[in-house]
């Protein structure tokens, strides 16, 4: 299974070149496309092993390398002068947590550049209908209450559930004869946010013992990952990254506006829902299994946009690229110093400087 | 019309008993259309009186509350967006595009109703995109972001877009509503040379002067209804602009394009009974004052003029409207007892005015006698020195007439005649009153 996962992950970098093959990008947009993935995949290789060479044994790029390749039922490289201890921390206890913040990141980043394009709003965030008040609600509801959820339901269960209802309860009632304003769903997501915002804060004070757990699963942490946690997002994310991907076309389409999607032969409200949808679910199993990571899903679109062009076509597998070595780097840094601090701080206090950046430095369009 | 023999019996576009409302409110009460195959329809009509409702609803944005309205036999309510949008392709009146997309990207999006999700990019799109940037003379352009284009050019960018959308039937709204005068005749000219390609369009125009110039048929909408629709002589008329509008129109003909002209009045200057609103002298010749005669006329002004050459267009103009004309033999110039005639009635008149006229030793003397007056509106269009035959005379002549008159635009006429005699009045009032 853990090999399996790994795989995974490959599979997706492939995919993103083949789907491209079949969703008729002109020459020069797929040729692009396949450029910047190609480079982001070779970041986001090297940045796997500087990541899993880091801790408190430390370990030579060249052996994590080795590892990674005579790992697998059918490794591509056999090498046995690696010893057992070093397989044994790589495989075993970094590169799980590793290949979680490389899907999160994957998924948070995906997420911001489809809500970004949604809401034509280059501030919007994949937490902006309500996901991750609502994942939070579930999971602090499930560290703080006395009583155990049902059917075994635990943490990341209770925090997807909550999280999709969440974005469904605002979506609905954002809905008036089947139409969907983006603005009435912006002001509902705020809205439903503040209102748990309330719950989260009612809980926290009755907390106790517990307190600690709660305050870092908001944080947003990646520690002590293992391999078991890393299934659900791995099961999750690939199909619902492909089908974000096909519609990369009516994303660009509805950028031009409503009313223009429209008399260009997108079905705009129903576009809109499967994208809400879809992007909402793919946030909910990034923030179920970690907590609240801020600024990934709204730094990396963003800064990946005045790199590589409004172009979801492009947008969307290069920020979900980006997105992942962006988390994996973090991570490495939130778990390198003397005390292991949540990621969620890191990301926050690398990303606010950098957003602040940006908007200084380059006028942000739409708003 | 261009195409209008073929166009009788298969009518691109079909409204019948169209009602369109928000709410409580009824924008459209019962609209009914046919719109011909290679036709340039202009939709016109006061603020408010449904022209964008009524696009978006052939579009297929808004869903009527009853009627129909169907394009090339196919009712559009009834089809996927995709499907209408093989049939309509609409160039929407805000042309802002919110992210920095490259001209071409924006230009292949209109490929997006003839693509499949996972279908290629086959060679008509291609084809159909360099047409439309041929078209439409973008592509100069096309590997430069939307955002750095200037408005006209961001106009014909989503003109091409829509024609890479290959439909019969292209809705424009306000597509002149935010341009320069030199852009909207681009503009109008560009979807002028696209019909007589093949296309049929219809776009909602609010200036009715460069409608009736340019399209074939006008669709005048007024209170939620079609009050008139056929060849812009037939729907400008006064009557129906009066009740459209609220508003003092007068309609003539273009003397230079020939096409019809309407020119709104100040309030309350109709022509009304016996009363005259005051008495004025124009001084033209050559077409360039019909107008004016014309407009003076019907705002209720005592209208004189000449001296003319018998003949003349604008001669011909005062004598239909049975105005107080003084003629000349053709090539006789001005004798002593004519240019004593043209004097009193300058002398005569509240207010003098002087058309874009040009000036030969035959008609100097109207300038000279222009003079005389003591209040004179002098319309300028081109400068003086381009429509001067004679010299230094005549530019003396023009010159001191100039210093004292008040220069306006040919659009201005009315209400500058109107405030010239007003004052003229005011003042000769006030002479009497010290005498």
């Amino acid at each position: 299974m853990r090999y399996g996962t790994y795989r995974g992950v490959i599979a997706i970098a492939t995919s993103i070149y083949l789907i491209q093959l079949r969703l008729g990008i002109t020459v020069t947009v797929r040729a692009r496309a396949a450029a910047w993935s190609l480079v982001l995949t070779a970041v986001l290789a090297a940045t796997v092993v500087a990541s899993a060479g880091v801790g408190p044994v430390s370990i030579p790029a060249a052996a994590v390398a080795k590892v990674l390749l005579s790992a697998g039922p059918s490794p591509l490289f056999l090498d046995r002068t690696v010893a057992e201890t070093t397989r044994l921390i790589v495989l075993n206890i970094r590169l799980p947590r590793i290949v979680l913040a490389s899907l999160v990141g994957f998924a948070l980043a995906t997420a911001g550049a489809v809500m970004q394009g949604f809401f034509r709003n280059p501030m919007a965030d994949p937490s902006i209908v309500g996901v991750s008040s609502g994942a939070a609600v579930g999971a602090v509801a499930t560290i703080v209450l006395p009583f155990a959820f049902p059917f075994g339901l635990e943490l990341q269960g209770a925090a997807f559930l909550s999280a999709v209802i969440t974005a469904f309860a605002v979506y609905l009632i954002a809905t008036e004869d089947g139409r969907t304003p983006t603005a009435t769903l912006l002001l509902a997501g705020v809205a439903v946010q503040t209102f748990l915002g309330a719950i989260i804060s009612l809980l926290l004070l009755h907390s106790g013992q517990s307190i600690r757990r709660v305050v870092y699963w908001l944080m947003g942490h990646l520690g002590g990952t293992t391999w078991a946690e890393v299934r659900v997002i791995a099961l999750v994310l690939p199909p619902l990254f492909l089908l974000l991907l096909a519609y990369a076309r009516d994303l660009n389409v509805l950028l031009l506006g409503e009313e223009d999607a429209h008399a260009l032969g997108i079905e705009v409200e129903r576009t809109k829902r499967l994208l809400l949808a879809a992007s909402s679910v793919v946030t909910a199993a990034a923030v179920a299994v970690t907590g609240v990571i801020g600024f990934v899903g709204l730094i990396v679109p963003h800064g990946m946009r005045l790199l590589v062009g409004p172009d979801h076509r492009i947008l969307l597998p290069t920020s979900a690229l980006a997105g992942a070595s962006f988390l994996v780097a973090t991570d490495t840094l939130a778990r390198s110093g003397p005390a292991e601090i949540p990621v969620g701080i890191v990301t926050a206090a690398l990303g606010a400087p950098f957003f602040l950046y940006l908007l200084r430095s380059r006028e942000v369009t739409g708003l | 019309m261009s195409g209008s023999e073929e166009a009788t019996a298969d009518p691109l576009v079909d409204i019948a008993d169209l009602e369109v409302g928000f709410g409580e409110t009824t924008v459209l009460d019962g609209v009914d259309a046919e719109i011909d195959r290679g036709t340039f329809v202009g939709l016109v009509g006061p603020n408010g009186a449904g022209k964008t409702t009524l696009l978006r609803t052939i579009n297929g944005t808004l869903t009527p509350d009853s009627g129909v309205v169907a394009v090339d036999g196919q009712r559009i309510q009834g089809l996927s967006s995709k499907a209408a949008s093989r049939l309509v392709a609409t160039v929407p009146q805000n042309t802002a595009v919110a992210f920095e997309f490259d001209v071409r990207t924006v230009v292949e999006m209109g490929r997006n109703p003839h693509r499949s999700r996972f279908g290629g990019w086959s060679d008509p799109d291609g084809e159909a995109v360099e047409r439309a940037f041929e078209w439409t003379e973008t592509g100069e352009f096309a590997d430069r972001s939307v955002s750095t284009l200037s408005g006209g050019e961001r106009q014909r960018v989503l003109l091409a877009r829509a024609l890479a959308q290959e439909s019969p039937l292209l809705l424009l709204d306000e597509p002149t509503a935010s341009l320069d005068i030199n852009h909207q005749v681009r503009t109008l000219e560009l979807v002028r040379s696209l019909v007589s390609r093949g296309k049929t369009a219809v776009a909602a125009i609010h200036d009715l002067n460069l409608a009736a110039q340019y399209c074939d048929e006008l669709l005048l909408l007024a209170d939620g209804e079609c009050a008139a629709f056929g060849p812009p002589e037939s729907v400008l008329t006064e009557n129906s602009l009066g009740d459209a509008f609220g508003a003092n129109a007068v309609v003539s003909r273009h003397p230079i394009t020939g096409s019809v002209y309407v020119t709104a009045l100040p309030e309350g200057r109709r022509k009304t009974g016996r009363r005259t609103a005051g008495r004025v002298h124009v001084v033209g010749g050559g077409g360039t004052a019909a107008r004016y005669l014309y407009v003076l006329d019907a705002a209720g002004y005592e209208v004189s003029t000449g001296a003319l050459n018998e003949g003349d267009t604008d001669a011909e103009a005062a004598r239909s409207l049975a105005l107080d004309v003084v003629t000349v033999d053709p090539f006789a110039g001005v004798d002593d007892d004519t240019r004593e005639s043209v004097e009193r009635r300058v002398d005569a008149a509240d207010c003098t005015l002087v058309a874009d006229v040009e000036v030969g030793t035959g008609n100097l003397p109207n300038l000279r006698a222009a003079t005389r007056a003591d209040k004179v509106v002098l319309v300028e269009e081109r400068p003086f020195a381009e429509r001067n035959y004679v010299g230094n005379e005549a530019r003396h002549v023009y010159e001191s007439l100039r210093s004292r008159a008040t220069v306006v635009d040919p659009s201005d006429v009315p209400s500058a005649v109107a405030r010239a005699v007003e004052d003229g009045v005011a003042e000769g009032e006030s002479v009497t009153g010290s005498e």
